[in-house]
């Protein structure tokens, strides 16, 4: 039976993907276990196609359409690609995306490796306690965090320029998220602080499930801290690493709404990315073709950056 | 074999909750195949039947316009409205303007647009009425409404009308944008004398103005805002006026804000902020500006109307005086704000003829016309309502306001390509007043502005 | 056992630690405590210079104009929403992950390739075609319209074919050797070895479409069918400097969220961490 080969221990990691067609072929259980397989999967693909799936395909059509409200629809072909690459604001967007992720995953990732391995090695309650406290902004929503910290940043009732000017770090009040030195840097402190929630989690864990005896064998041998990290534990979270990258990448590249609700993309386009520039194209432009071109290129770069994660990652932690 | 039963309930919950969301959906469906059905049955019986035997459910959103944006104040009107005209319900909603346009521009694409909907030109009829998504409400515009509107302001009447000729507001009340100062603040400085006895004053002496309060330790005496959505007319307005300059010109076909003048007012603004006599913050929106304003930590605003006055009137600490925009000559050019309704094209005859039965009891009828002004705090487009205000209350506070409707200028809102305008004017000021040069930040938004007004027009 | 592998000596380097660790928890719940305190301010307090740390005098006031706005029809259709979603996502992702993590048959590289690529395009750029989508079904302004794409979105698949991995394939040989069907095996076998994930799924799903702000506000638009977190975007955008008020509106977004969160976090933390280191 075709089944009963495949039931190894599903642990292996590597499965193999593919099947004996052979025994496949002739084999009335098998059609009987592929009908019971989508009618189990039918639920899902349901929602999935109907309210994914078809969304994008319409999205990627009308990307090669010049679509805008009261206009009619007349096929421009590559136009709205061209005319992308011709927009300032959009490079600029474009820029300022690539900064955010640059700056903003890896520094989650080593800042939420770092407390994790400070973390995992406390008493269960503390670490419970821990990792409640760096997933609070997560569960917070983007909403409430949203002004809150726009409160915080405010030039004039704002705590941190009361806080820096008691100190006397600065003299005189700075409007953090009007001045274009700072804007970014504010959006960028304020993902930070809601994006490590996760890869702590994930990290704590990971770290835990390392061989013990292994990191005695390895200090046993005289390896020192740094050694013992990276040549016994990096090795074994190398996998919740590169699932930690995929998934900040991909937040990052979606952070939208702390920009509306925070900087409008404002000063001067400072804080613009893609996300947000689509949004303006669509919603106060209504030029739907422009930003669904633009979302097929996001779509697209998104794509590629996980996909060369997955390979680096994948060479890395070949042994 | 309690999970089976834990996982029935789930499914079973599931179902129920759907159940319980879908619910409206289809309520709404059926109640819209009945309205329709009504329709043609109207449609049958001819266009004879008069406005009290309509029976039609509408619906209306109001961006926040005075205690339009009230939901008590609006079911009053509502109410009244049905003693004459029992067959029709209006359901409302209220819009606010940091999320009201993302919010109409999904229901135009899901076909889910409210009848009527209140605000003015710039929306009603150069955004959604030249993208073709209202009603021509000429039937409204009887002869004698716009004979009656046009004796107040001509450019009340060119405003609602779109390019193509269609009416796509019928107005209601109309106001100037002005400044506002902190009274005692100006009179401690000893700034007061610097202001003419009706509110204007010259752009020399708002300058010394601005000395003295600095000199009697003002710290932050106005903020050019650049932040976010709306306000944006404050700095407009401030920006032409210094040195009576034009935003458009004649015909608004074209954004002049390149003109000497303009520039001259740019450089200006921007030499009094190197001077620490004014400040600006490009993430303050006008609202935070307004705010601090009321707080008392500036000296004046340039975001005030009417409306904002009576708002304010009971929660600040100080008297906030009316002003007009400074100029180089004295005699300001103030912009006006016209609000009013349109109606959006459902394609649904007895709904658009029961909103209009609804529009002409808010703006026509002679008692709920002057009230319907009232509520909103501005003033009355129809000569014939007079001053609402007389015998109110409010009657010093908005004669003080009226006295600037001289000044009123062109209402140059309907300009095409406006929202991209915007945009790029908050990104000129923001350029100007960190370092770029002011004929490359105005050359900058005048291409862009222009381009899109072409790109509109196309 | 993980926990105590070296509880070596204290040293200095250990003290700095975790001061620095302390000092970032503060900094970590401080926006939470300035919204909970925020709340409770009066005008005076919230814009005081310096800052009112601790506000002394607390006020209701706040709250009691909060719920002049339908607030708890708000937060009512917010909870609605986010178990509907929920519900909807453990059921199908469940189902689906099994299959593809424990069932070979044609189709299946290809179903788990499109839906691992859609995962990582953003929500918010095909908002337009779903919206058209959502007004052809007659759907709009209703919360199926929020909940539908939520449940749509084939992360719960991904994590739960993650989860499914680990069910070791004799069980489920052993169950169909007695005689148990596709459904009895999946009820009894299956469901009980991923209730991990579930609950994991479960909290991520409710807090991802309770925080879909965007989603929410394109969809919904009448007053009866607005969510919580509109609502304090709402509140905001007409009272952009009334921070108690917002702060009130902040605090009833995000308290019954976090009373989710701490409640199940066990779950939630075991099961998100399993999920994906046993990738």
């Amino acid at each position: 039976m075709a089944s009963k080969t495949k039931a190894k221990p599903a642990s292996s990691g590597g499965e193999v993907l593919t099947y004996n067609k052979g025994t496949f072929r002739n084999s009335a259980l098998v059609r009987q276990q592929t009908l019971a397989a989508y009618l189990f999967l039918l639920p899902a693909l349901f929602f999935f196609v109907l309210f994914v799936v078809v969304p994008m395909v319409m999205c990627l059509v009308t990307s090669f359409f010049d679509y805008r409200m009261g206009k009619p629809l007349t096929f421009v072909g590559l136009d709205q690609y061209i005319k992308m690459f011709q927009d300032p604001t959009f490079l600029k967007a474009l820029k300022n995306t690539f900064i955010l992720v640059i700056v903003a995953v890896p520094t989650v990732t080593a800042f939420s490796l770092w407390v994790s391995s400070v973390v995992y090695q406390f008493s269960a309650f503390k670490r419970s306690f821990f990792r409640c406290i760096f997933y609070l902004p997560v569960v917070t929503g983007t909403v409430a965090v949203a002004v809150v910290w726009k409160w915080m940043f405010n030039k004039y009732t704002g705590l941190i320029n009361y806080v820096l000017s008691a100190t006397g770090v600065i003299d005189q009040n700075i409007s953090w998220l009007g001045d274009e030195r700072f804007a970014l840097a504010c959006i960028i402190l304020i993902l930070f602080t809601t994006s490590i929630g996760q890869p702590i989690v994930l990290y704590i864990a990971a770290l835990g499930n390392v061989d013990p005896s292994l990191i005695d064998a390895a200090e046993v041998d005289g390896a020192n801290n740094f050694q013992v990290f990276w040549h016994i534990k990096w090795p074994q979270i190398m996998p919740t690493t590169l699932y930690i990258l995929v998934i900040t990448t991909i937040n990052t590249f979606q952070c939208y709404a702390l920009i509306q609700l925070l900087t409008s993309g404002g000063p001067n386009h400072a804080t613009d990315t893609i996300m947000y520039y689509i949004y303006y194209q669509a919603f106060k432009l209504n030029d739907y073709g422009y930003g669904d071109a633009m979302g097929v290129i996001l779509a697209l770069i998104i794509a590629v950056l996980s996909a060369i994660q997955f390979k680096v990652a994948g060479s890395g932690s070949g042994d | 074999m309690k999970k089976q039963l834990s996982l029935l309930l789930a499914a079973g919950m599931t179902a129920s909750l759907l159940a319980g969301c879908g619910g409206g959906a289809s309520s709404t469906a059926s109640e819209s195949t009945a309205s329709e059905s009504t329709a043609s049955s109207a449609a049958a019986t001819g266009e004879a039947a008069s406005g009290s035997d309509l029976s039609a459910d509408i619906t209306m959103w109001t961006y926040p316009i005075g205690q339009f944006g009230d939901a008590e104040t609006v079911d009053g009107i509502i109410s009244k409205f049905q003693e004459t005209h029992p067959g029709i319900n209006v359901t409302v909603e209220y819009l606010d303007y940091t999320n009201g346009d993302d919010q109409v521009t999904a229901a135009i694409e899901a076909g889910t647009t409210p009848d009527i909907v209140m605000e003015g030109p710039e929306r009603l009829v150069s955004n959604w009425g030249a993208k073709g998504k209202m009603l021509d409400l000429s039937d409204l515009w009887t002869d004698e409404a716009t004979a009656d509107i046009s004796a107040v302001s001509e450019s009340v009447v060119s405003a609602c009308k779109g390019a193509d000729g269609n009416y796509y507001e019928y107005p209601l009340c109309m106001t100037t944008h002005t400044m506002a100062i902190n009274k005692e603040m100006f009179e401690e400085a000893g700034a007061l004398q610097y202001i003419n006895e009706d509110g204007t004053w010259t752009t020399e002496n708002f300058e010394k103005a601005l000395q003295a309060l600095k000199d009697n330790g003002v710290d932050t005496t106005m903020i050019v805002y650049c932040g976010g959505q709306g306000g944006d007319q404050g700095t407009r307005a401030l920006v032409n006026n210094l040195y009576s300059g034009q935003f458009t010109n004649a015909d608004h076909t074209a954004y002049t804000t390149d003109s000497e003048q303009n520039k001259k007012a740019l450089q200006q603004l921007l030499d009094w902020s190197n001077e620490g006599l004014i400040s600006y913050d490009a993430a303050a929106q006008a609202s935070d500006e307004l705010q601090l304003f009321a707080n008392g930590t500036i000296a004046m605003t340039l975001c005030w109307n009417a409306s904002n006055q009576a708002q304010y009137a009971s929660s600040v600490s100080f008297t906030p005086m009316a002003v007009a925009f400074p100029s180089d000559d004295g005699v300001p050019e103030l912009c006006g704000g016209i609000w009013g309704f349109g109606i959006f094209n459902n394609g649904d005859d007895t709904k658009a003829a029961a909103s209009k039965e609804f529009i002409k009891f808010l703006c026509d009828d002679p008692t709920q016309g002057p009230e319907s002004v009232r509520l909103t705090g501005f003033f009355p487009v129809r000569s014939s309502f007079g001053d609402v205000y007389t015998g109110t209350e409010d009657e010093e506070r908005m004669a003080q306001f009226s006295s600037f409707m001289q000044y009123l200028g062109d209402y140059y809102p309907v300009t095409g390509g406006w929202a991209e305008q915007r945009t790029a004017w908050w990104n000129m000021l923001q350029q100007i007043f960190t370092g770029t040069s002011v004929d490359e930040a105005v050359a900058t938004y005048t291409t862009t502005s222009n381009d899109a007004l072409a790109a509109a027009a196309a | 056992m993980e926990t105590t592998v070296k509880s070596k000596k204290l040293t200095p380097g250990k003290v700095i630690v975790d001061v620095v660790l302390f000092l970032l928890a503060i900094f970590f719940i401080f926006p939470l405590y300035w919204i909970v305190t925020g709340s409770f301010k009066d005008r005076v307090a919230v814009n005081a210079n310096p800052p009112v740390w601790f506000p002394t005098a607390p006020t209701l006031d706040n709250y009691q104009r909060l719920f002049d706005n339908p607030a708890l029809l708000w937060l009512g259709n917010t909870v609605l929403m986010a178990v509907a979603a929920m519900a909807l996502t453990c059921i199908t992702a469940a189902m689906a992950g099994y299959v593809l993590a424990k069932k070979r048959f044609p189709g299946r590289a290809l179903i788990f390739s499109i839906m691992i690529c859609a995962m990582a395009l953003p929500k918010q750029v095909i908002l337009i075609p779903l919206l058209k989508e959502m007004s052809f079904l007659g759907l709009h302004d209703t919360l199926l319209a929020v909940i539908l794409p939520t449940v749509g979105w084939p992360f719960g698949i991904f994590l739960m074919k993650q989860f499914s991995e680990t069910i070791p394939g004799e069980m489920i040989e052993a169950a169909r050797i007695d005689g148990a069907g596709e459904v009895r095996t999946f009820v009894s076998v299956v469901l009980p070895m991923v209730t991990p994930g579930i609950g994991a799924l479960a909290i991520f799903t409710f807090i991802n479409s309770w925080n879909d702000y965007f989603l929410q506000l394109i969809m919904l638009n009448s007053t009866k069918s607005l969510t919580i977190s509109l609502g304090i975007a709402k509140i905001q955008a007409e009272m952009s400097n009334d921070y108690g008020l917002i702060m009130a509106g902040a605090a009833l977004a995000a308290i019954p969220i976090i009373a989710v969160f701490l409640a199940f976090q066990k779950y939630f933390t075991q099961g998100i961490a399993m999920g994906a280191v046993k990738g």
